[in-house]
């Protein structure tokens, strides 16, 4: 056998390996919610639901904070601004039932909308300045969605929406359980999948926007804003794209969420929120595509698993020392302190980012 | 031979303080036009107004026969006026390849929709930036580098990895900013044949420079800055012998 028939069969290999690897991952998130239903229980696939449209906020964010280095502390306002517009058009507020086909993408750009606008008047400020104004914006959203009850009831003010449609097709709706097959699938296991959808797609996105003309330019924008003004770069309309993207991202999630809980209040949008998301690509890996979506899933499921810190005080010690909520908290601070002094570029970085760290 | 670049009483005042008062040059087709001066002069305010970093307060720009829209940097991007910066201002987590690669947004289209779908006019505009970026890389004498991170390159790579990336604009005028500042002999010896390689490629430079054996070689005509005014201009051995000249290295700070 010559040289070459044996490093094509070493590709070949190579590349068989790759697909069986692929084969793998599918079927492994196909079977993961029946899987973890059977071992953990019903709660967990929740859990996961939730995980993934945490996935989806924090890629969303990683285009604007990773990508084009613009911190953003209000971004829960676009998942707020999502679920609203789902939300107000498909519940009993005002009789409207619009189909979620048609809601969903409507939702993402109204959110892009809201994106730009808040992007324009930030457009020359930096880091702390343009904190602090993306704080308060994201305030006040959240204080306009409690307050846009008078004279007009639009939002229903703090006690929220309730009776919103999930997802739904003529009789067929993933509010309640179905069988395919014989096998019966629970609500929370057709969302899994409706989500693990929207979240592969974002993912597709967000990889090829990195790969691409405009996501250099954003990156370009991250590391020395006049240097890609003098490329001919207009930083202007490029943040503003940083800004519509992925707010775009945010409003899906939103959209997603409201359908997928049946009820929305300002409550579930607060400045926390904007943090947690935050602390998800921060934690994971700035800029990094699977970094992003390690610290969504990591920061979504740890804090749930420690909810299991009370009885097992209890079963141990004998008695509840800690607030299992307290330690939560306690615990999550620690974490991220400890991030910061050993893993500074988050827990998945991208090779780039790894070596300018340990540089 | 035909101006392309025409300044006409190019004004910038900075508060109380005059940066450039009046300064009119003219800048020939094909040349390399040196401008020189002690620190502080203005040189490099004249480079910011004249790519709409600054705005002047009078005067204006003739590029190519037309008035030059210096109003952002962009602007005076697209009009094919690239430049470097008198410190280094690199893209520093990326790699050179895509440092340069950057350097071709301006000459390429592909947005937010071709980018998600990979229509294969996006990939075969994707493939051209990555050709011609790499052939510019190796122009400059950096292919080996192209995947070295731009920050972990030595000083000289740097600069010259900046000329590279300002040439990805594909620019009539090359305006350079101390380009041999901090450069070792050897260095400047390399520089001083990319310069004129890129002259004889057919693009015009602007340079500012201190090393006067550099600008006696390179330079077809340099116009002088003292305190924002030009007190010359001419062939460099002219200039060079000018009482005023040396009045204002000797006065000033020797540069
Ligand atoms: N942005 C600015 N604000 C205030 N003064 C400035 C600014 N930029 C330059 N200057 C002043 O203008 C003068 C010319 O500076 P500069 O153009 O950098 O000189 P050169 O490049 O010839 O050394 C200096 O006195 C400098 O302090
Ligand atoms: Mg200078």
């Amino acid at each position: 056998m010559n040289a070459h028939s044996a490093a094509q069969m070493r590709t070949a290999t190579k590349q068989s390996g790759k697909r069986a690897g692929y084969a793998l991952l599918v079927l492994g998130l196909i079977v993961l919610p029946f899987a973890v239903d059977a071992l953990l229980g019903r709660a967990w696939v929740r859990i996961i639901d939730v995980a993934l449209l945490f996935t989806m906020l924090a890629l969303g964010l990683n285009i604007v904070v990773g990508y084009a280095g613009l911190l953003d502390l209000g971004y829960v306002a676009f998942f707020a601004v999502g679920a609203y517009a789902y939300a107000l058009l498909a519940s009993p507020q005002f009789g409207i039932h619009f189909p979620f086909l048609i809601l969903l993408p409507c939702g993402a750009l109204i959110a892009a909308c809201f994106g730009a606008l808040l992007g324009a008047p930030t457009l020359k400020l930096r880091g702390d300045y343009l904190a602090i104004v993306t704080l308060g914006f994201g305030e006040i959203i959240r204080i306009l969605l409690n307050n846009l009850n008078r004279p007009f009831n639009l939002t229903n003010g703090p006690q929220g929406i309730t009776l919103i449609d999930p997802l739904q097709a003529g009789a067929f709706t993933l509010g309640k359980s179905f069988s395919i097959a014989g096998i019966s699938v629970a609500s929370v296991h057709a969302y899994y999948f409706v989500f693990l959808l929207c979240a592969l797609l974002v993912i597709a996105v967000s990889l090829r926007l990195e790969d691409s003309r405009i996501g250099r330019a954003w990156i370009a924008i991250r590391e020395d804003e006049l240097a890609a003004k003098a490329m001919g770069i207009n930083t202007r309309n490029i943040k503003l794209l940083a800004f519509a993207m992925g707010a775009t991202f945010g409003g899906l999630s939103g959209g997603l969420f409201a359908a997928f809980q049946g009820f929305i209040s300002p409550e579930s949008f607060t400045l926390l929120d904007s943090i947690m998301i935050l602390c998800m690509v921060v934690v994971g890996g700035m800029g990094h595509v699977p970094g992003v979506v390690l610290g969504a899933v990591l920061l979504t499921a740890l804090p749930e698993a420690l909810r299991y810190a009370g009885p097992l005080q209890e079963q141990w010690l004998g008695r509840v020392y800690i607030d299992p909520a307290d330690l939560r908290m306690l615990l999550f601070g620690l974490a991220l302190v400890l991030m910061m002094l050993f893993r500074p570029a988050g827990l998945w970085p991208s090779k780039i980012r790894k070596r300018e760290w340990s540089t | 031979m035909s101006a392309l670049l025409v300044a006409r009483n190019v004004t910038k005042r900075f508060g109380g303080l005059e940066a450039l008062s009046a300064v009119s040059i003219s800048i020939r087709s094909r040349e390399i036009y040196g401008l020189i001066g002690p620190n502080g002069a203005g040189k490099t305010t004249f480079f910011n107004v004249l790519t709409g970093f600054y705005q002047a307060d009078a005067g204006e720009f003739l590029f190519a026969g037309k008035p030059l829209d210096a109003s952002a940097p962009h602007r005076a991007a697209a009009a094919g006026i690239a430049r470097t910066f008198q410190n280094i201002r690199l893209f520093g987590n990326m790699t050179a390849l895509e440092n340069v690669m950057v350097g071709r947004h301006m000459r390429t289209r592909c947005g937010v929709l071709g980018a998600v779908l990979r229509t294969g006019a996006m990939r075969a505009e994707e493939r051209a930036v990555h050709e011609r970026s790499y052939a510019l890389l190796e122009y400059v004498g950096l292919a080996g580098r192209s995947d070295a991170l731009a920050h972990n390159l030595p000083y000289g790579d740097q600069r010259r990895l900046e000329i590279a990336r300002a040439l990805a604009t594909e620019p009539t005028l090359l305006a350079l900013d101390e380009p041999a500042a901090g450069m070792n002999a050897t260095e400047t010896a390399a520089l001083d044949q990319l310069l004129q390689r890129i002259r004889a490629d057919g693009t015009t430079m602007l340079l500012i420079e201190h090393d006067v054996k550099l600008v006696m070689r390179l330079c077809d005509r340099v116009a002088v800055l003292d305190y924002g005014k030009k007190i010359a201009e001419g062939a460099p051995a002219d200039v060079q012998r000018d009482p005023l000249v040396i009045e204002a290295y000797l006065g000033g700070t020797l540069a």
